[in-house]
């Protein structure tokens, strides 16, 4: 079997490998890890052939990362608003795919989004907690962080040829997010409940993988006696001084702060890759409506993965990126 | 008057069920009841259940179930969920009562700090639910007269394996953490081994007996 070995030169922090995140485990107070933009996270995957779920991809944070080939060769897929390829000096542009062979250097540069997804159309040789490679940031559990210095060993190498991806139908800035309300806003009070949809937020530099801190609207709970109840991605937490944070893939499992809202998790991923100070409302939907919408996203995602997995050519990034524009244009 | 059970959307790919608003005993039991009889059932699309104090967690998969199906498959279990026996394990964890809010605590609630370490040691604990961080589990309930509010400053960096306390609740740290809650003493237990397949000492529903380890009394008597 073809091996290839990459080493770290450098990485930006919260660096880590991802696979689709770990489940079943909440009730132990481990959260369940993996992508922040899973969308993006599969895209990489596809792109390399790797399976959705068991499939590891570097997550590349705003600092990027250098890798240099020490060994073999392996095809890879970038994926992510804004991360932007360089092989030996040239340019490869973002959403892209090509092969890296002993001696070269890969360099990823983020241009726009805060999180990107790198991975090999290899099996990469990592820790598993649990069963499960996901890194679990607080404890560091999991594959790990991606670090200067780090060897990166992967097995049953494969090429791949040069080629850009078809970005996805919602790449573009999000400006109008989708919440169901609650579950707990009854802490707030009435003024506050229509305050989330009037007032616009705006995202802040503060981030992680745990959560992104949100400015705006003033919403402070009415009081704070709730017994803790366990927390999800997307759930919009507002603690006792009325600070506000959005709940990502390292999320505490629970909590005593009230969530007033929760956004639709594709909604949230793309809150998520928002630049500091971005600006956008919120507007809710029902349940069964949030319901309808997963599904039918799903189903265009669906379709969007396998022309990622399919896209051959350059050319195909052209066309590719036509059928995209005509797809914002009916906002998918 | 709330009638309970509650249900509750969590955006669109989960379902909150509650069956109280406060810590308490009966309603606790009464969810880790529904807890397995709803794991045991697993109706379909269900991919994960979370309890808490008062409320289980259903996640879903969208594509699958929705919130009115699951409420339903889960409404017609509510009614065997009773707070009967818990069907949690033992453990005793050790611990030496040396922590630095010893005597802080002891004098706030007007005991010496051996009394203290004498009514938390006669305690009956149990695991509540597990949440925050790994192998973190919220025991109860503390004696009365050893609830105390949390302390008005967050302490940085309180080392894991310290054995804390606020409110009827107590909890040994699995991870150097700050808190407010009071540090009263420190256990060598390891309630969180990542190396092992089942790396969690507690559960929810386990009952708790904590040992004097080590020379507690002896420590405060002497720094008295």
């Amino acid at each position: 079997m073809a091996a290839a070995r990459l080493r770290v030169e450098a990485a930006g922090p919260l660096t880590t490998l991802q696979d689709a995140g770990r489940r079943g485990w909440m009730r132990f107070g481990v959260s369940r890890s993996g992508p922040v933009d899973s969308l993006a996270f599969r895209a990489a995957l596809a792109a390399v052939g790797a399976d959705a779920d068991a499939g590891v991809a570097i997550e590349l944070s705003m600092g990027g990362i250098v890798l240099t080939c020490v060994e073999g060769a392996v095809g890879f897929a970038l994926t992510g608003p804004g991360f932007a390829a360089e092989l030996d000096g040239v340019s490869l542009g973002c959403w892209a795919a090509g092969s890296v062979t002993a001696g070269q250097r890969l360099v990823v540069r983020a241009t726009a989004g805060n999180w990107g997804y790198l991975a090999f159309a290899g099996a990469s040789e990592v820790l598993r907690w649990l069963g499960r490679a996901a890194t679990h940031a607080a404890s560091g559990l999991g594959a790990g962080a991606m670090t200067a210095g780090r060897l990166l060993r992967l097995e049953g190498c494969r090429m791949l040829p040069a080629r850009g991806l078809p970005m996805p139908g919602d790449a573009a800035a999000i400006t109008t997010v989708r919440a169901v309300l609650g579950p707990q806003e009854r802490f707030f009070s009435a003024a506050d409940v229509a305050r989330l949809t009037r007032d616009g937020f705006r995202t802040t530099p503060s981030m992680d993988r745990m959560g992104l801190v949100l400015e705006g609207s003033s919403l402070v709970p009415a009081r704070l006696d709730m017994p803790s109840e366990p927390i999800v991605f997307g759930n919009l937490q507002v603690d006792g001084a009325g600070r506000i944070t959005l709940l990502l893939a390292d999320h505490q499992t629970s909590g005593g702060y009230p969530r007033i809202a929760t956004l639709l998790a594709r909604d949230a991923e793309r809150v998520a890759q928002l630049p500091a100070g971005a600006e956008f409302r919120i507007v809710l939907v029902t349940a069964a409506e949030a319901v309808a919408i997963a599904r039918a996203e799903a189903g265009r995602q669906r379709a969007w993965l396998a022309q990622v997995a399919d896209a051959e050519t350059l050319e195909a990034r052209l066309m590719g990126q036509n059928l995209i524009t005509a797809r914002v244009d009916e906002d998918w | 008057m709330t009638d309970w059970p509650l249900f509750r959307a969590v955006g669109e790919a989960a379902l909150l069920v509650e069956l109280g608003d406060r810590i308490d005993d009966a309603v606790n039991r009464r969810i880790l009841a529904l807890d397995a009889l709803v794991a045991q059932a697993m109706p379909g699309g269900v991919t994960e259940l979370v309890p808490a104090y008062a409320s289980l967690l259903l996640h879903f998969d969208p594509l699958v179930t929705d919130h009115a199906a699951v409420e339903q498959a889960v409404r017609s279990l509510v009614p065997r969920a009773v707070a009967g026996a818990l069907q949690g394990r033992e453990r005793v964890i050790p611990v030496r009562y040396n922590g630095p809010d010893l005597e802080a605590a002891a004098e706030r609630l007007g005991l010496a700090p051996a009394e203290l370490v004498a009514r938390h040691l006669a305690g009956q604990y149990r695991v509540y639910m597990c949440g925050f961080a790994p192998g973190y589990a919220y025991l109860g309930t503390l004696d009365p007269a050893l609830q105390l509010p949390r302390k008005l400053e967050i302490v940085r960096d309180v080392p894991a394996g310290s054995l804390i306390i606020a409110g009827a609740q107590c909890i040994v740290t699995t991870q150097t953490m700050p808190t407010g809650w009071w540090a009263i003493g420190r256990s060598d237990a390891i309630l969180f081994d990542p190396g092992l397949t089942e790396p969690f000492l507690l559960a929810p529903g386990d009952r708790v007996r904590f040992v004097d380890e080590s020379d507690g009394v002896r420590l405060v008597a002497e720094g008295g």
